[in-house]
């Protein structure tokens, strides 16, 4: 079992969800988040004084899949948030230590499912 | 209460006497000053009204639009007001209300700039003791704002600020006043007999047939219509759209009371009960219409169908009966949310409705006119066809024109990002968290 956090540009999710359906992928979690990396900001002007806005709008999703799903969730991933410019996002993976089904009391493989 | 009223009274009484017997030099004030005064101060209220019309289409736009393009509708609708007044100022009140026709009933100009007639004959003279020269070109300013208006809540969300800035300029400068002066300039169509009594065709279908040109060359909004669907993109605040839609109504007392360009009571007061009872069964008939044709009845397309029967009265608000507004109303009303349902069949992506509310509905309450007995159903038709004819062509010339050469469509990015930050370099909403992926 594996969770798989992405962070990627937001508007991108459109394109991610679909790549993630079209893998038949269905379950996922997607909350705004601010963050920076190399991308380093940008600029917003507010009455003629310049902002510098460093921590930039991402979308965090987080995909709990089996392992033999990883492949095709990164692959998806990929698919639908890369531009090839910076900013376009990073993929994290972890190893899941448990999963439990809260309607069915349901453990592990079987409640990632 | 009541003595401390009467010794006020008789304190005024005598001392408005007192100022008259005191300067018996000063010319008599005659009750056609007073009517004059009346009437134009009726007149300037109507302007004050029809302005607050543009913060009610300010309000409607922003509402029903996503979060992300926010400051862009508001600068749009700021833009317009000054392009809309300036522009009428230098060319369009000339063109539109010609003192003579170059070409016979078709065309006149007097000029660059507004200069009011020297003096009675710019104010008590000017129209008969109803308003003034100023009040005159202030409150048919106000109109041709409107007018430009309609066009940007059609096309929000995609299109390039210089390129609709430049198109509503030449629009509002050009067409609107030159086919204007068709009817209320005292031109051909209205030789003809044909009425429009407040612009169901003048000002909203001619703003309508911009609308409709310029977002068949735009095309829809991304993730509008994917694989041959239709998917919805919500708006934003509707607390604002309804906010917009009460502007809009106070607005119309002035759009509609004010074209009876006097005070006169009767007609004034009458005027202003068909206009609300239009914008009542407007309210009612798409409420049926969304509640039975949809599983539920959707607060936005309610809205419409409030501002879609106030623009279906629009034409015939002194012709028609007061059972006559309340079925034009509900018949526009019904008909906007189906129309607005027509619109996505045909995939002409309009946010707001523009095309529905001022387009559609125009064209309805102008043929309605032919319910009253003065007015003849072909003639109506005439009109219509005759402005469609021309307006829809010279605003698909303008787009098509700026299409080609600097562009109307900001790039997929800038769409997805949203024009706040694309176009402006600002945000709507600093300090808010909402999901800019839709």
């Amino acid at each position: 079992m594996k969770l798989i956090i992405a962070y990627i540009q937001p508007e991108k999710l459109t394109a991610v969800k679909q790549a993630l359906y079209e893998k038949e992928i269905f379950k996922m979690s997607v909350t705004n988040a601010l963050g920076c990396g190399q991308q380093k900001g940008y600029h917003e002007t507010y009455r003629g004084a310049d902002i510098e806005v460093n921590l930039l709008k991402k979308v965090r999703l987080e995909v709990a899949v089996n392992s033999e799903y990883v492949d095709a969730t990164v692959e998806a991933i990929i698919s639908g948030a890369r531009s090839g410019n910076i900013g376009d996002g990073k993929i994290f993976i972890q190893d899941l230590v448990e999963c439990i089904r809260i309607r069915t009391g349901e453990k592990g493989e079987d409640a990632v499912g | 209460m009541r003595r401390w009223k009467k010794a006020l009274i008789v304190m005024v009484v005598l001392a408005l006497g007192a100022g008259v017997y005191a300067d018996e030099a000063a010319p008599a004030i005659t009750a056609a000053d007073a009517m004059f005064t009346a009437n134009n101060i009726w007149m300037m209220v109507s302007i004050f009204l029809v302005f607050t019309m543009h913060l009610g289409f300010a309000t409607v736009e922003t509402g029903l639009t996503r979060a992300k393009n926010t400051v862009n509708i508001l600068f749009k609708n700021t833009a317009i007001v000054a392009i809309g007044l300036l522009t009428y100022a230098l060319v369009g009140f000339n063109l539109m209300y010609p003192d003579t026709f170059i070409i016979s009933g078709i065309f006149g100009f007097d000029g660059f700039g507004v200069v009011a007639p020297e003096g009675a004959a710019g104010l008590i003279d000017y129209a008969g003791g109803a308003y003034s020269y100023w009040t005159d070109f202030l409150f048919q300013g106000m109109f041709a704002a409107t007018a430009a208006t309609i066009v940007s809540g059609a096309v929000a969300e995609r299109i390039k600020l210089p390129s609709f800035l430049i198109f509503s300029a030449i629009y509002v400068a050009v067409v609107y006043p030159f086919v204007g002066s068709w009817v209320w300039g005292g031109g051909w169509l209205a030789e003809m007999n044909f009425h429009d009594f407040a612009g169901s065709t003048l000002v909203h279908s001619v703003g309508g047939w911009g609308a409709l040109a310029s977002i068949i060359l735009l095309g829809p909004r991304l993730g509008k219509y994917v694989n041959g669907k239709t998917r919805a993109i919500m708006g934003h605040n509707m607390p604002l759209v309804a906010i917009g839609v009460f502007l809009l109504w106070l607005g119309w007392f002035g759009f509609n009371g004010g074209s009876v360009l006097s005070g006169d009571p009767g007609a004034v007061s009458y005027v202003l009960v068909t206009t609300s009872m239009a914008a009542a069964a407007g309210i009612i008939g798409s409420m049926i219409a969304t509640w039975s044709i949809q599983k539920k009845p959707d607060l936005t397309m309610v809205l419409n169908g409030c501002l879609a029967g106030l623009v279906g009265i629009t034409a015939g608000a002194d012709a028609l009966t007061v059972m006559q507004a309340i079925w034009v109303g509900f018949f526009c009303g019904s008909i906007a949310v189906v129309s607005v349902l027509m619109f996505d069949k045909l995939k002409i992506d309009d946010p707001v409705g523009a095309t529905t509310v001022h387009l559609v509905c125009g064209i309805l309450g102008t043929l309605f006119v032919a319910l009253s007995p003065d007015y003849t159903l072909g003639v109506q038709a005439l009109g219509v066809l005759v402005y469609g004819a021309f307006c829809f062509p010279a605003a698909f010339i303008i787009m098509f024109v700026l299409k080609k050469t600097i562009g109307i469509r900001v790039s997929e990015e800038e769409e997805l990002k949203g024009l706040d930050i694309g176009e402006h370099g600002m945000e709507a909403y600093s300090g808010f968290q909402f999901f800019t992926n839709s």
